[in-house]
């Protein structure tokens, strides 16, 4: 622990933002979420609310309350305290069912022909990886994630879609991702989840939180509409995996 | 309530935002230029987060259909109570019936309107703020009711104060610190994006304002980290966004520059063709 080196840097008046080595690593994201649970243990009151990915954290604060260089201090001091052995990250692993039928994964034989690969083979290596929840941005329940095996890495489409449909599953360049709303984008598709990623009937809208994990896992077109009528009747539960 | 028998450009319902839930994406929303709706609710002597409706550019048309009071701040939008011309910054009663209507805009681009109590529609994650996939709506269409409490009487308060605010936003020069990837560019790169004069685009909603200029393409390319309403990225063309309260949590953009509330109450009153300069202030 305490390996890294920290910079503290003021953003704008209202924020603090702390970054990490300007790499992507699983070391740096559980750094930051032992950091982010003791920050919270500490409940200071000036801390409005706080969002981080990959290897940067964002705080707001009350400037009313407290200025930048002492919540700079402050912050500093409490890094460098030995996070308590209970503090130890949790990584939850949650299995994402997901449809590759052609129906939703439109731009998979594509894919195939472009790759020299088989569908089959797409899918059994897409299903195969454990990927890591590095922050959730861009839309409200957008997870990214890392590790995907550069084998599936494809350039994004010349000309976005004007509507991804939700729970599309999609790679694109050396991401993949699922997409939480309907909206425009770029991506491959590649197959669609019936599990809505963000669901603000919930208390927490998303049941995923940065540093978990996931794994896809292959249903069948019936599978995927059963799936799809509990979820919108509030009784599906997203299944853990033993990690 | 309220009858929305035109719903005008784009008119929501905005408070001062939804907060508690950055780290699983959800924008800020809330009110673009918080300094006239914060006016708003002040001289009604409501609470500062009571929800107001944000007016943009053009006007709608809205029947109340309870007695209460009102104030309007913000920009001119040349605001009618049903036949009789009305002023911005100044209470007036409502009677059930009365119908507000607004004209040619002549200053500034939101308006605010407050009501005693503020507007009662529905709360979803903490706030009522409007944005499309959280709340019902993204925006009021024809035909929509807004609720609001009823009085039977309103006794005015004088409020002194409001008068040497109101003209805060005419100015073209923006207030901004320094943003996290600013030392990314040398030191003549720095001078120009500073020293530039820019022009507001036609690409402005509450998501971002995208300025006109290209004023220094780059190459450099940042891991997607957080940004906020009021945070200045610049595009590899060069040109340069400025996030606004609908903004995404995350970006991949060098992040130069940082406005403050203030500043982004004072650019979201400008509109396409306005020209702005930024002053750079210090937070160190």
């Amino acid at each position: 622990m305490k390996q890294f080196k920290l910079t503290y840097k003021p953003f704008g008046n209202t924020a603090i933002l702390i970054e990490w080595p300007q790499q992507i690593a699983i070391d740096i994201l559980n750094d930051i979420r032992l950091f982010v649970s003791e920050i919270e243990n500490e409940n200071y009151k000036e801390i409005l609310e706080l969002n981080y990915v990959y290897n940067s954290l964002l705080i707001r604060y009350n400037y009313r309350d407290i200025h930048f260089t002492d919540l700079k201090n402050k912050l500093k001091l409490l890094y460098t305290k030995e996070f308590s052995e209970a503090e130890k990250v949790k990584n939850t692993l949650w299995e994402l069912p997901v449809c590759y039928d052609l129906e939703f994964g439109v731009d998979l034989p594509f894919l195939a022909l472009e790759k020299g690969m088989h569908i089959d083979e797409i899918i059994s290596l897409h299903t195969s990886i454990i990927y890591t929840v590095y922050g959730i941005g861009f839309l409200p329940g957008f997870l990214y994630l890392g590790g995907l095996p550069k084998k599936l890495h494809f350039p994004r489409r010349e000309t976005p879609r004007f509507n991804v449909p939700k729970g599309a599953v999609a790679i694109g360049g050396n991401q993949t991702g699922i997409y939480p709303q309907t909206s425009p984008g770029g991506w491959q598709i590649i197959g669609r989840t019936p599990v809505l990623l963000f669901n603000i009937k919930k208390d927490a809208p998303s049941v995923i939180s940065p540093g978990d994990k996931i794994c896809f896992k292959p249903i069948s077109r019936q599978e995927f509409a059963d799936i799809e009528l509990e979820e919108e009747d509030g009784n599906y539960e997203l299944k853990k995996r033993l990690n | 309530m309220i009858k929305v028998l035109q719903p005008g450009l784009y008119t929501s319902v905005q408070d001062k935002g939804r907060f508690g839930y950055r780290n699983m994406g959800v924008p800020a929303c809330g009110t673009m230029d918080s300094i006239s709706a914060g006016l708003a609710n002040a001289l009604l002597n409501n609470n500062e987060n009571n929800a107001v409706l944000e007016i943009t550019l053009q006007g709608p048309k809205l029947e109340f259909t309870k007695p209460t009071a009102i104030v309007l701040t913000g920009a001119q939008l040349s605001p009618k109570l049903n036949t009789i011309s009305i002023s911005n910054y100044k209470i007036y009663t409502v009677k059930c019936g009365d119908i507000l209507s607004f004209g040619k805009l002549t200053k500034g681009l939101v308006a605010y309107l407050a009501v005693y109590g503020g507007f009662q529609s529905e709360t979803i994650l903490k706030s009522k703020s409007f944005y499309t996939d959280i709340t019902t709506k993204g925006r009021l269409q024809k035909n929509d009711f807004i609720p609001y409490k009823t009085i039977t009487t309103y006794i005015k308060q004088a409020n002194s104060s409001i008068k040497s605010t109101k003209q805060f936003f005419e100015t073209n020069s923006i207030e901004v610190y320094k943003g996290p990837d600013f030392e990314l560019f040398s030191s003549a790169e720095q001078d120009k994006l500073v020293s530039s004069l820019y022009t507001i685009s036609t690409s402005i909603n509450r998501m971002g304002y995208r300025l006109e200029e290209t004023v220094v393409p780059h190459k450099k390319s940042i891991i997607t980290s957080p940004v906020l309403p009021g945070t200045v990225q610049l595009m590899p063309s060069g040109q340069v966004i400025i996030l606004m309260k609908d903004a995404q949590t995350t970006g991949g953009y060098p992040r130069i520059f940082q406005l403050s509330e203030k500043s982004i109450a004072i650019l979201a009153q400008k509109k396409a063709g306005d020209t702005l300069t930024f002053l750079l202030l210090d937070n160190s």
